[in-house]
């Protein structure tokens, strides 16, 4: 009996857990989905005609045009402020829309960007050369949280266009590099005419060049070799250009004393340009038989492994000369220290501002900057590349009375020169 | 795997320090793996970046499709044949008889990059230098510190005094001579500090050696 009555009792109470879950799984969420209703924010539930009230005047007058001075793609939009568009005002960003036109028919428009509220103008980038354009621009006021817009109130501008974009021949806003490239090369063509008319060109002493005939004699006298590394970049950097014209030179003396003259490379470029250059110069001297294919090797592509790979070669056949000519980077001195370790002569040349002090340190001689690429005239006292040079330093002159004068100018408030030499990109 | 893969990094890494010692077989070993695996290393990368990634893909584009599946793939370049033409022209040197002709495309390097790069030196190294350099010095309402006038004190006189050193043309003897080497000075006050700063960025490459060594290594590092 007590059985019995345990039992009805443990059904009843099954029963109303069951009534009490489904109360908790199925109405408790409904309720607390209305009381969340009931303590939404205001803003959250916006009728039309709130957002009537919102909404922003339009922008006006809008204009569009073919971005100047570009090589074409680019559509400039300007327009007029939104009434609205003021401290505290409906106008809060302006969104640009863009339709374009393919085979004649005009698609939709699409949001291409926006700026904020203040702003006049817009660079579309985007625009393809040659195609139409139309461009509407839309005030818009909006209320975001956490990055979420809760609402937003728009109004379109008139439709502008059609427009397309094209490329330029000129970009007028560099006009004062076309002067300057046009004043220096006038220069360059001025001398080197007198050069070649005959009028004898001074070049004063510099000292690491007038050591290329020493350090060459040396590995005659020593019967060593002579190595040339012309740098780890290739025949696109013109410091490599300048360090193969040296080696021509180079490798003329070579050929003369007939000292052997080996020249690892690490790019293919080089490694072919560098062969066409030894070869010349040994027919130039009369000594094409000199000439074999493998003083002008390949190493590798890799700058560490070509730093390794020379070490190698120094320390093993321990050549009287070294020269290095060209753009060098972390490579520098490792190269030149493990050179000055076997106490071979070193002459470096770069205009690697970074590497410079490596090879002021550890070289015999050390070319600065321009002059590795004043090198070639120097050592080869050709009439061309001598009124080059002096071109080059009326070009120089005329900066250094540029600084003077602007300098003063700028002090005294007079006038700013500076602004000459801006060069826009 | 991976543990042969550290001890061969460290057995590598010991050799090429080793030759601080001397030159030695162990040496030698690692710099001719060094040498012939970064050969091979970077042919293989210039031929998928250059022959197939730049001409091959741009001349034959890829099949591309946008989210709504419509094609967007990029029309042929076919101005990339010039560069693939110039390219074959340099393997005429395979040739005895005609290897003069790749003598054109190495013209054409050398000429365009003279060309390319004279306009963009002139703009960066003449121009944009020039213009840094004429600064206010000091006074005519001109507002600024007095590290700001002796910065700008330096920069025009350093300017200067280096362009006069580099000047080939004229003989290095009285005044100009004495200006030069105040620009000689210059150039080696920034060398000095070029020197220190790149030997401390150089310390940081051994650090990091050491750290592979001590730590990933031989685990004394945690």
């Amino acid at each position: 009996m007590n059985h019995n009555c345990r039992t009805t009792k443990q059904t009843f109470l099954r029963r109303d857990f069951l009534l009490l879950a489904f109360l908790i799984i199925v109405i408790a969420p409904t309720l607390a989905a209305q009381q969340a209703s009931d303590t939404m924010p205001a803003d959250t539930v916006v009728a039309d005609s709130i957002l009537v009230a919102r909404t922003p005047a339009p922008p006006i007058s809008v204009t569009v045009q073919d971005l100047p001075n570009d090589a074409g793609g680019s559509i400039k939009v300007n327009w007029g402020l939104s009434p609205d568009d003021v401290a505290g005002g409906k106008a809060r960003k302006y969104r640009i829309l863009r339709a374009e036109t393919i085979d004649g028919q005009r698609q939709e428009f699409t949001e291409i960007g926006d700026v904020t509220s203040g702003a006049t103008e817009f660079i579309d980038g985007n625009a393809t050369s040659d195609v139409e354009f139309y461009y509407k621009v839309m005030a818009v006021n909006f209320l975001s949280e956490d990055n979420e817009t809760i609402w937003e109130a728009t109004s379109k501008s008139d439709e502008a266009g059609p427009v397309k974009s094209s490329a330029q021949w000129f970009d007028w806003r560099r006009i004062n590099v076309f002067v300057g490239v046009i004043v220096l090369c006038g220069f360059i063509l001025y001398y080197i005419n007198q050069a070649k008319a005959g009028k004898k060109l001074f070049i004063r002493k510099i000292a690491g060049l007038e050591a290329v005939d020493e350090a060459v004699g040396r590995a005659t006298e020593m019967g060593k070799k002579i190595f040339y590394i012309p740098g780890t970049q290739d025949m696109d950097n013109v410091q490599t250009i300048a360090g193969v014209t040296i080696l021509g030179r180079v490798a003329e003396m070579a050929a003369q004393y007939e000292t052997w003259l080996e020249v690892p490379v690490s790019r293919s470029l080089v490694l072919v340009t560098a062969k066409e250059v030894v070869k010349e110069a040994y027919t130039k001297v009369g000594r094409p038989d000199a000439y074999q294919e493998d003083q002008v090797h390949y190493l590798t592509d890799d700058q560490f492994g070509y730093a390794a790979g020379i070490d190698g070669m120094v320390v093993r056949e321990k050549p009287a000369t070294i020269f290095y000519m060209g753009a060098f980077y972390a490579e520098a001195l490792i190269l030149a220290e493990t050179g000055n370790s076997i106490g071979a002569i070193q002459i470096a040349g770069t205009a690697m501002p970074s590497q410079l002090p490596f090879f002021v340190a550890s070289c015999d001689y050390t070319l600065i900057g321009e002059e590795l690429f004043a090198a070639s005239a120097y050592l080869s006292r050709e009439p061309k590349l001598l009124g080059s040079l002096k071109g080059q330093d009326m070009g120089k002159a005329v900066i250094l009375i540029a600084i003077v004068v602007g300098v003063l100018l700028e002090t005294f408030g007079i006038w700013k020169l500076s602004n000459l030499f801006t060069v826009i990109d | 795997m991976e543990h042969f893969a550290l001890w061969l990094a460290a057995f590598l890494t010991l050799g090429i320090v080793s030759f601080l010692y001397k030159d030695n077989p162990w040496y030698k070993l690692c710099e001719a793996i060094f040498v012939g695996l970064s050969a091979g290393y970077w042919f293989v990368v210039l031929f998928w970046d250059n022959i197939y990634g730049k001409f091959w893909v741009g001349v034959f584009p890829l099949e591309e499709f946008d989210e709504a599946g419509r094609e967007i793939t990029a029309e042929p370049d076919y101005w990339l044949f010039v560069g693939a033409a110039l390219g074959i022209l340099m393997l005429m040197r395979l040739v005895p008889n005609i290897g003069w002709i790749s003598r054109w495309p190495l013209a054409f390097i050398v000429g365009s990059t003279a060309g390319l790069y004279l306009i963009n030196y002139f703009s960066s190294n003449m121009m944009r230098q020039v213009q840094g350099t004429i600064v206010p010095l000091f006074g005519a309402g001109y507002d600024a510190s007095a590290y700001a006038i002796v910065g700008n004190i330096v920069v025009a006189v350093g300017t200067f005094a280096g362009l006069v050193y580099f000047f080939f043309s004229k003989e290095h003897r009285g005044v100009f001579g004495g200006t030069a080497k105040v620009g000689v000075f210059f150039l080696m006050l920034t060398f000095g500090a070029s020197f220190g700063y790149t030997v401390m960025s150089r310390m940081s490459l051994l650090i990091g050696r050491m750290d592979f060594l001590l730590g990933d290594w031989l685990g004394m590092i945690k």
